[in-house]
């Protein structure tokens, strides 16, 4: 049995409390999290361990290991505690607030032997995994070009009271949602060598951005293009798409399915024609121990239990990799920073002061 | 791993049994576990209440009566029109399911949980619910959140007939993992005693939740997961979900018998036809001819 302590108790935290308990080779020996009201809750009537304190927890329980679902700007002080304690580490995503600080974590996890796992579920999702398999089996060919879309109804009005509408505190369209398909663009083809023409762009929030759209390069000659807002009510939920393009076809993925267009000219890849092949979550998704909310939630918890056991284990999702999709979310933040190339001086106060520009007329536009 | 409930049980009345047809409601709100795309025509064609209706019109055709739904804002316009005709819609009966998760999960990211609870509570003396709400919070008691919650989520449903009343898997199942079992009771008893309906369970766990009703003392409970031919969603395996359905005393509603169209209808349903218990199938479909044929199908089965 693998002895598990879980750190912050919001959407994330219960939802891999809740997953994590139910699993077969784990107990969950200790919660921890700030909030009293829900400390006491759970101690009542679920019987579990509960701590206000951190170090106080992994001093008084002994743990294999950690999940870690606090605000992200706890993250880096809270994974270097526990790794100092010489237990495992699930941390939510993104890692930290810097890369440099991901990487020093990730440096310090591999001197002491620990299994470390950062939580971007989407690859564990059954059609981005395919997607995934068919990248590295060249099914189209050379890629020239990646898009990463999601898009989702999370922000819609002005106010926001948690730490996620702050950009400091780890909140914001980019950490939050963009952080995803970044990530999966780096996993499909490779780590990004440079961004250009970030926008993050405010449709509601004041201390943070709920858009965000760049221009990525990746080794080889591959172009991506992302394409992120938070801001959208059409979706029922977060929604993340992701386009490869090749020289013999193109691969379209979602949760629900993956759309691949092979040319006369591709390799032959079983289970697959020429033309249009659509398959669906129903046939690519294996089967959880425990479903709560999507099938990758869960796989990707029993697959950290699993590199427990068997370090040897493909590294998915480890603090290396983490650090380095923090890495891009940094050079978007500085790129943003930079603004546009201007082409001349009369656009100056339209391009720097978007929100203030007036209209030949004189009104505010 | 559990405490014992304390809650006291209201004793059950002799359950009704469910029709074996009932008509689901995701395909109205551009849920669809195979395809965005399909999901959004359906969200587009549904934004109207009228196209609703139409499609629940065809179902009553076709003999059924009992729409399994969301609160969703506009299903509860479509009580408002089953209420103004209780001839024309004799004998419909709604069988709410809540919470409606993802706006709780929304408020959550916007407001945090404190928040989030907050901005749920019932219309009807909306001070007296909010300090209500704090006081359970002070005593660290969750029963009369939960109550509270129940019923704001029935305020759309006054008027029409409810005999029973779900819990909807994300937070059937995330009890269930936490271990959390009390809940359960706690809702049980708040369905039974105050809206005189049988209570049910959705769940994406089916062995897994049986043991813990068990526990909370729910006998016999209604219980609504996936079964379907290919094992589509079925944590634990199809085959403890066989042998649940064959040794268990519980009441099994089944959905996602096509497994979100994976597995061809008359195939689907005949395999379902070839398990031991299931009282009821929840299906939903967006036109006429598919309400139709699938109808057809359990009745030829049914023989």
């Amino acid at each position: 049995m693998i002895r598990v302590g879980v750190v912050g108790l919001g959407k994330m935290g219960l939802s891999h409390l809740s997953m994590i308990r139910a699993h077969p080779e784990v107990t969950v020996d200790a919660v921890v999290d700030s909030a009293s009201y829900i400390l006491g809750v759970l101690s009542k009537y679920t019987g579990l361990k509960v701590f206000t304190d951190f170090e106080k927890m992994l001093d008084s329980v002994e743990l294999d290991a950690v999940l870690i679902a606090t605000p992200t700007r706890f993250h880096a002080a809270m994974v270097r505690t526990a790794l100092d304690h010489g237990v495992h580490v699930f941390c939510e995503k993104p890692l930290t607030l810097t890369s440099a600080e991901s990487a020093e974590l990730a440096e310090l996890a591999s001197s002491r032997g620990l299994v470390t796992q950062v939580g971007y579920h989407n690859r564990f999702v059954g059609t981005f995994l395919e997607a995934k398999r068919l990248l590295d089996a060249s099914a189209i060919g050379r890629v020239t070009h990646i898009k990463a879309e999601s898009y989702g109804p999370v922000v819609l009005k002005a106010k926001g009271s948690t730490w996620r509408s702050k950009r400091t505190e780890g909140g914001g369209c980019l950490y939050d949602y963009a952080a995803h398909p970044l990530d999966l663009a780096t996993w499909f083809v490779g780590d990004a060598t440079a961004v250009a023409g970030t926008i993050l762009g405010s449709v509601f929030s004041e201390n943070t951005e709920d858009e965000v759209y760049s221009t990525l390069y990746f080794a080889d000659g591959v172009s991506g293009q992302l394409s992120v807002n938070w801001s959208d009510e059409a979706y029922r939920k977060m929604t993340t798409r992701m386009s490869i393009f090749g020289t013999q076809g193109k691969i379209i993925a979602d949760r629900q399915e993956i759309q691949v267009y092979l040319r006369n000219t591709a390799p032959a890849i079983d289970g697959y024609q020429q033309g249009w092949t659509i398959k669906s979550t129903t046939e690519l998704t294996p089967e959880v121990w425990f479903y709560l909310r999507g099938e990758e939630y869960s796989a990707q918890l029993d697959y950290f239990v699993h590199r427990i056991d068997e370090p040897s284990l493909d590294s998915t999702n480890d603090f290396a990799s983490a650090a380095r999709t923090d890495r891009i979310i940094e050079l978007l933040t500085q790129d943003a920073a930079g603004g546009p190339r201007l082409s001349s001086p009369a656009t100056v106060a339209a391009a720097t002061a978007p929100t203030r520009r007036r209209s030949l007329l004189g009104r505010r536009s | 791993m559990n405490t014992t409930t304390t809650t006291t049980r209201v004793p059950e009345p002799v359950p009704a049994k469910l029709d074996r047809l009932l008509f689901g409601d995701n395909q109205f709100f551009g849920i669809n576990h195979r395809s965005e795309e399909k999901a959004r025509e359906q969200a587009m064609r549904f934004q109207n209440v009228d196209a609703i209706m139409d499609v629940i019109d065809d179902a009553y055709a076709s003999g059924i009566r009992t729409l399994m739904c969301t609160t969703h804002d506009r299903i509860s316009e479509v009580a408002e029109r089953v209420r103004a005709q209780p001839e024309r819609y004799d004998g419909f009966a709604f069988f709410p399911c809540m919470p409606y998760a993802h706006k709780y999960a929304d408020a959550v990211t916007e407001s945090g949980i404190l928040g989030a609870l907050g901005r749920f509570m019932p219309d009807e003396g909306a001070l007296n619910a909010m300090m209500r709400g704090g006081r359970s919070l002070a005593k660290k008691d969750i029963e009369g959140i939960i109550t509270l919650l129940v019923d704001a989520e029935m305020a759309g449903f006054t008027g029409v007939r409810s005999p029973v009343i779900w819990l909807q898997n994300v937070v059937v199942d995330l009890l269930l993992g936490l271990g959390f079992s009390d809940a359960f009771a706690i809702f049980a008893n708040h369905v039974r005693s105050k809206y005189s309906a049988q209570p049910g369970f959705i769940t994406m766990n089916l062995p897994m939740l049986l043991d813990h009703l068990d526990r909370a003392g729910i006998e016999n409970p209604l219980v609504c997961s996936n079964i379907n031919k290919i094992g589509f969603r079925m944590s634990g395996g199809v085959e403890a979900y066989q042998d649940a359905l064959e040794k268990r005393p519980f009441r099994a509603v089944a959905m996602s018998v096509f497994a979100s169209g994976a597995i061809p209808p008359r195939e689907a349903i005949e395999w379902i036809f070839a398990q031991p218990g299931i009282e009821s199938l929840v299906f939903g479909a967006s036109s006429r001819n598919h309400i139709e044929s699938t109808v057809g199908l359990v009745r030829e089965f049914e023989r």
